[in-house]
This record gives C-alpha cells, structure tokens and sequence, in this order.
C-alpha cells in the first residue's frame, strides 16, 4: 500500500469517529418485572394488559415451541450469546397506570426525550399532519390526530388499546402472515410482546396523513418486543412511518420486533423504516441485537406492499422485510440503505415470495461499509409454480468505505415456474479518492463531499421516502458516517 | 501590460515524487495575472503530475522547492481551500459521480465559495438562470442539469462540463489539463471559446496539452516545453509551431 493510501485511510479512520447523537438515558420510575422467562412470566404480561383467553393461550403455545427451537445462526454475523433469562421482558413508565388522556397528563421528562428525538408528539410541530403513536419501553404514552383518523375510519392506536377495542381483528389477522411458529425471535416475540401499533385501514378509504411510530427503548436490560399489525381493507391505501433509536448503554439490548402487514384486493401499505438504534461505541462495545421479523402479505388481487428501510444503527442488524405476493398480479417492493461503521454489523435483504399470476417485485438494496463494518445482503426471490408470468428485478449495490470493512451479497432464485423472470444486478465499488479528490477541488470540504456521494449513491431508494423521512434519512447517513473517507 | 507584478502564481524548483519516482525534477514557472501560459510535452515528462500537484491531489510528495498562489503558500492549502482562493484544475479524467446531479455538485462548489468569503448562499433562481446561460454557451442542452456528474457522459461532454464549471466559479487561475484531448474539431471550438471568455487581465490560464492544435483557437502568450521534470524551454506560440513541425526530439537533442 502506498503512503497516500495509507495516509488516507488513516484521515477515513478519524473521520469517521462520529458520536451517537441520541445516547441519553430518561430519568423515570419504571414498572419492571424480574429477569426471566416462564409461563408465569407471559401469563403476568397477558394480565397486565387485559388481554383475552385466545390471546393469552396464543402466547402461551409460542412460548412452549420456543423452547423447542435454537437460537439461527446461519446469518453472517457475529453475535455475542444472549442470555434470555437475564431480560426483563415488561418494562413500563411506572406513573401511567391507567394511561395519559391527553398530551398534559404525559411526564414532562418524556416530553422532554421526544422533543430530543425531534419527535413531532405537538401537533403544530415540525412534521404537523403526521400522527404518532409513541412507544416508550412498551407501552404508548401519546397518540394524536385521532379524532380526524377516527372521521375517516381509520383505527390508529397501541397494540394493547386494539386487543380490548378489536378483539375480532386481532383474533383473525394476528399471526397470520408471520405465524408464532415461524422463526426463534419471532416466536419469542409472540410470546412476550408487550406493545406495538395497530392499524385498520377500512374499505376504499385512502388515509388522510401519514402513520407514525417512534420507538425507544429506554430501560436498562429490557429487550423490546414490538408488535405491530396493519391491515388495509380492500382498495385502501396507507403510508406508515417508524422510526428507532436508543440511548446508549455498554450492554447489548435485544429488540425482537415483528411487523405483519396485510393487503386485501387493490389496497396499498407503505411502510418506511428510519432505523438508528445504538449501534454500540467505537470498539463494538453496547448496542441493539435487532433481530426483527417483517413481512406482508398481499393477500388480494392487484394489492401493493412496499418496503423502504434507512438502517444506520444497531449493533447487530438482521432483518428481511418481505412479501408473499399471493393476490393475482399483486406487487411487492423492498428499497433499502443499510450503514454500517465501526464494528456494526448488518445482515438484511428481503424475500419475495410469488405465488399468484402476473405478480411483480423489486428489490433496490445499497449497503454501505465502512470503518470495521460488515454488511450483508441476503435475498430470496421465488417463484412458485403458480406465478406465471411473474417478474422480479432485483439490484444490489454496495459502497465500501476505507479498507477494513465488508460487503456480502448472497441471492438467492428459487424459480418454478418457467414463465416467470427474474433479474439481477449488483455491483461493488468504492468511494474512490478520485470522487473525492473531484469534489474537493471543486472547492467542496472533505465531509460535504462524502456526504454528497454516498447521498447520490443512495439516491434512488431515498426517492421512496415520505418527504419528512427523506431528509432525517440523509442527515442520519451523514451522522452515522461522519467523518467518513480521506 | 504593465511591467513588474506580482505574479498569480510562482513555482520554484519544485521537487515531487509518485511512489518514490521522481517525476518534476526541478520545475520553476512564473504566471502572472492576465497570462495564458501552455504547458507542451512528451508522454511523462510530468505535465499532468504539475497539474494535479497544483490542484492538491494527495498521491504525490512534494520533495523539495515552493509554490505562491495569489501570495499565499499553495501546500499550506487544502484542495478545498485552493479552489476557493480561485485555483481551478480542468481534469483530463473527469470522474464519474454516479446520482448526484450535475448542477447540485455545481451549486455546492458555488456555495462552498461563497461561504469562504462571507457571502450567502447563492440565489437558486439566479443561480440557474447563470449556469443555463453558460451551458448555452457549452452548447450543453437542458439534460445535462439533472443527470449524474459525468454519469454517461462522451469524452467531449466530460471536456465540456468541465469548462461550464470554470465559467461558473470564475476562477483566477485555471488549469486545463489535456482538455483538448479526444475531442473532435467542433468540441475543441465551442472548448476553446469557453476558455477565451474567460480570458481578462485579472485572470490567469495554464494549458496542459500535446498538440498544437489547441493553440490555433486559444492563442498563448508563453509556450513552455517540459521534460524529465524541469522546463527545457520557452517561448511564445511560435514554439509551439515549430515543436509541431520538428518534434520534441529536437528539443531533447537541443537540450543534450
């Protein structure tokens, strides 16, 4: 290696010792239970939010599969064991028993942390016409916009709040695309979720603004185990929005989430991810285990689901938000940007699953690495022997930053059915000192120029992105890899 | 012109290594404002490692010697800093910077600038209504605002884009490093149009290149011939004629 190289791999390092920016701990009283994970345990959770028999006898049956199953490790990752019954599996903000009316009956303190968070919890703030659903270690503190949901139809509440308001909905979607059997931290999560959102979307009813969720997870050694379930009602049409992150602890944390999406004939979901846990410090000490199952299924014809993830934080990211395109000539997307820097780790891609006629999907996937990071693409496309004339076109492009970081890709094509077609293109390249080089002496500063790279880079998933979402999105990147390159 | 300035730009026995081969050996050059200087030679004799030294590429060593802009220390300055002082490199490979847009990339170079100065922001409205003034000029079409730096550019838009981003940030100095290479007869006339414009008293031009022919439409005041790393010769555009018509041997044998 040369002495410029050297030199500026040296600069990149430096550089990209950017700090977290939302690693504070909020100081309040919290409802917690012991470490550890029975029956008793589900059972307690189960009561503590009043669930019914059918719901407490759902958990109960993932809890006894789950002991059955073994911790996955076919991903490409590094994880530290997780003792599972060191983790306290409820963990709530011990003033709101009976739940706050209104935003004044909300602790100031976490009032405070969303303000931080940029949260928009006041409804002339910044994103006014977004509607937030604010999970906070479990339980939802504030929902707002509801009287002009609830004009329309719309059901936008916590998961708890829908299992005693809808318990007929719950019984009949909950579980039903991504199944308690599914895989170990899914069936986990049906065990032990605590809380989550729920949203209905009914018949031919286009939501009037854009659904919001902000997660955090708050709590030392609680894992987080959302759950949330939208269903869109023939020719509906909704855009959801969920953002993350975490303070900083030196523990890993475990956030086990699972997303059902369901899409019955001609209904659009679109669900936007902004993921910016804690990805652990500069030595790869801390961090969020997130470990989440996404899927949605377009269950009637003509329906569209569509995946837009930005994932710069976590320690360990693994998750594959996905589609079972079942409705004939049904649509599937997955648009993607996942960072990793430091010793971050990713594994995430995205499964498409055709099985009705004339079904569609893309997959735009950009992974960015830098500092030590390892960053995997993992994706399936299959075709089913009844897809005909089903089509996929995947793209996977991956950036790489300095010389100490990885870039995977692993696809994989099940094809059934011979009239379906399926596209793939990747590509690898590098952040190349020239680029750099071009910018700077355009009179444009090292980070701006890195910044404008890896934005053009990531341009055409950001395209997919609610407008609001689309710049937290590019100023997280820059965050996350700041300082990046020389 | 007025007798005794202050030169733009003052090289002194400049002494710089590419992975610990020599390349200029020795060079020292003199541009003063309002000067069109052309830089000839052979294949490595270290007229594009000049160019890019100047620029503030970081792949080679200054080993020895000093270089003034405008009367500041140039290796004191960071690329970014140079150019905002006004030093502008015409790359001979434009790079390709795959989604972001032409006139984002340009604007951010305006705006870097202008920071550096004090001044605000550029005016969108204003600002576009000058760089599509400029592209008529280039003969570059509407197109070229929205797409990619150089993503799918020819060779002579590349060449072309280029010289639209010297219109645009005015430079004191540009440095034109092969510009004229790989364009066809038409390109090399709207390129070299684009360089007379900004032809003035307060600024100044280094024209790297091979060929004679660049100097048919952008007439030198000094014509320089580099090799092995030093200067081996100068004069005015009549030089470049004659190299044209003996080779550069006959400077070699001359200089022997």
């Amino acid at each position: 290696m040369s002495e410029p190289v050297k030199e500026s791999n040296r600069q990149l390092q430096s550089l990209l010792a950017g700090g977290y920016r939302h690693g504070f701990v909020t100081e309040i009283d919290s409802d917690t239970v012991p470490p550890g994970l029975d029956e008793d345990v589900v059972r307690l959770i189960s009561r503590k939010k009043q669930e019914p028999a059918f719901l407490t006898e759902w958990r109960l049956r993932a809890l006894r599969h789950w002991r059955t199953m073994a911790e996955p490790h076919w991903a490409h990752l590094k994880v530290a064991s997780i003792d599972y019954q060191g983790i306290s599996y409820y963990s709530a903000p011990k003033s709101k028993t009976d739940g706050p009316k209104s935003l004044a009956d909300v602790d100031p303190a976490l009032l405070a942390t969303y303000e931080k968070l940029g949260v928009p919890l006041h409804e002339r703030a910044r994103l006014a016409g977004v509607a937030v659903d604010a999970v906070f270690d479990s339980v939802s503190v504030a929902t707002t916009f509801k009287e002009r949901l609830s004009a329309a139809g719309v059901v936008f509440c916590p998961f708890s709040e829908a299992v005693r308001t809808h318990p007929h909905l719950i019984e009949r979607y909950l579980g039903s695309v991504v199944p308690y059997t599914d895989n170990f931290f899914a069936t986990l999560n049906c065990a032990v979720f605590t809380d989550g959102s729920f949203v209905y979307i009914p018949k031919g009813v286009r939501c009037p603004m854009e659904l919001s969720t902000y997660f955090r997870i708050n709590a030392i050694n609680t894992g987080q185990f959302e759950r949330t379930l939208i269903i869109a009602d023939e020719g509906s049409h909704v855009s959801y929005l969920e953002g993350c992150s975490a303070p900083q602890r030196d523990e890993n944390q475990l956030h086990a989430a699972v997303v059902e999406l369901v899409a019955l004939e001609n209904a659009y979901i679109k669900y936007s991810t902004v993921q910016n846990w804690y990805p652990g410090d500069a030595q790869g000490k801390g961090g969020i285990y997130n470990f989440v199952t996404k899927r949605g299924e377009c269950r009637g014809a003509r329906s569209h689901i569509s995946w837009t993830q930005v994932e710069t934080g976590s320690a360990i990211t693994w998750k594959y938000p996905s589609c079972v395109l079942r409705g004939e000539g049904s649509i599937g997307e997955f648009y993607s940007v996942a960072t990793v820097n430091d010793h971050q780790q990713a594994d995430t891609g995205t499964k498409m699953i055709h099985i009705g006629a004339h079904t569609r999907s893309t997959i735009i996937s950009k992974g960015i690495s830098a500092g030590h990071g390892q960053n995997t693409y993992r994706g399936l496309v299959k075709m089913l022997p009844s897809a005909h004339g089903a089509r996929n076109f995947t793209q996977c492009d991956s950036l790489l930053m300095g010389g100490q970081c990885g870039a995977h890709t692993f696809p994989y094509v099940e094809v059934k059915n011979e009239s379906a077609t399926v596209e793939h293109e990747a590509s690898t390249s590098k952040i190349s000192d020239e680029q750099l080089f071009y910018c700077r002496a355009r009179g444009i500063a090292q980070e701006d120029a890195v910044n404008m790279i890896v934005s053009g880079f990531c341009k055409s998933v950001f395209k997919e992105l609610p407008m609001e979402f689309a710049v937290e999105a590019q100023n997280l990147l820059a965050v996350s890899l700041e300082g990046a390159v020389g | 012109m007025s007798a005794k300035r202050e030169p733009l730009l003052a090289i002194t026995d400049l002494h710089v290594s590419v992975e610990g081969k020599k390349i200029l050996n020795g060079l020292t050059l003199s541009v003063a404002a309002g000067e069109v200087h052309a830089i000839m030679g052979p294949n490595g004799s270290g007229k594009s490692t000049l160019a890019n030294v100047l620029a503030g590429h970081a792949g080679y060593e200054v080993t020895a010697g000093a270089v003034t802009f405008a009367g500041a220390d140039l290796f004191g300055l960071a690329p970014e800093e140079r150019s905002r002082a006004g030093l502008f490199l015409g790359f001979q490979y434009p790079v390709e910077i795959p989604g972001v847009n032409n006139v984002y990339l340009l604007k951010a170079a305006v705006n870097a600038t202008r920071k550096a100065r004090g001044l605000e922001e550029v005016d969108a409205f204003d600002f576009l209504t000058l760089v599509r003034e400029k592209m008529k000029l280039m003969r570059m079409d509407d197109s070229f605002l929205s797409r990619g730096v150089n993503e799918g550019f020819s060779g002579g838009e590349k060449k072309r884009n280029e010289i639209l981003q010297m219109l645009v940030l005015e430079p004191k100095l540009a440095i034109l490093d092969e510009t004229d290479s790989g364009l066809d007869i038409d390109a090399l006339k709207i390129v070299a149009a684009g360089v007379n414009t900004l032809r003035s008293p307060e600024r100044a031009c280094v024209l790297v290149t091979h060929y004679q022919r660049l100097l048919d439409h952008v007439v030198p005041d000094f014509v320089h011939v580099l090799m092995r790393g030093r200067i081996a010769r100068s004069g005015d555009k009549r030089l470049a004629l004659e190299l044209e018509r003996r080779g550069y041997d006959w400077v070699t044998g001359e200089a022997a």
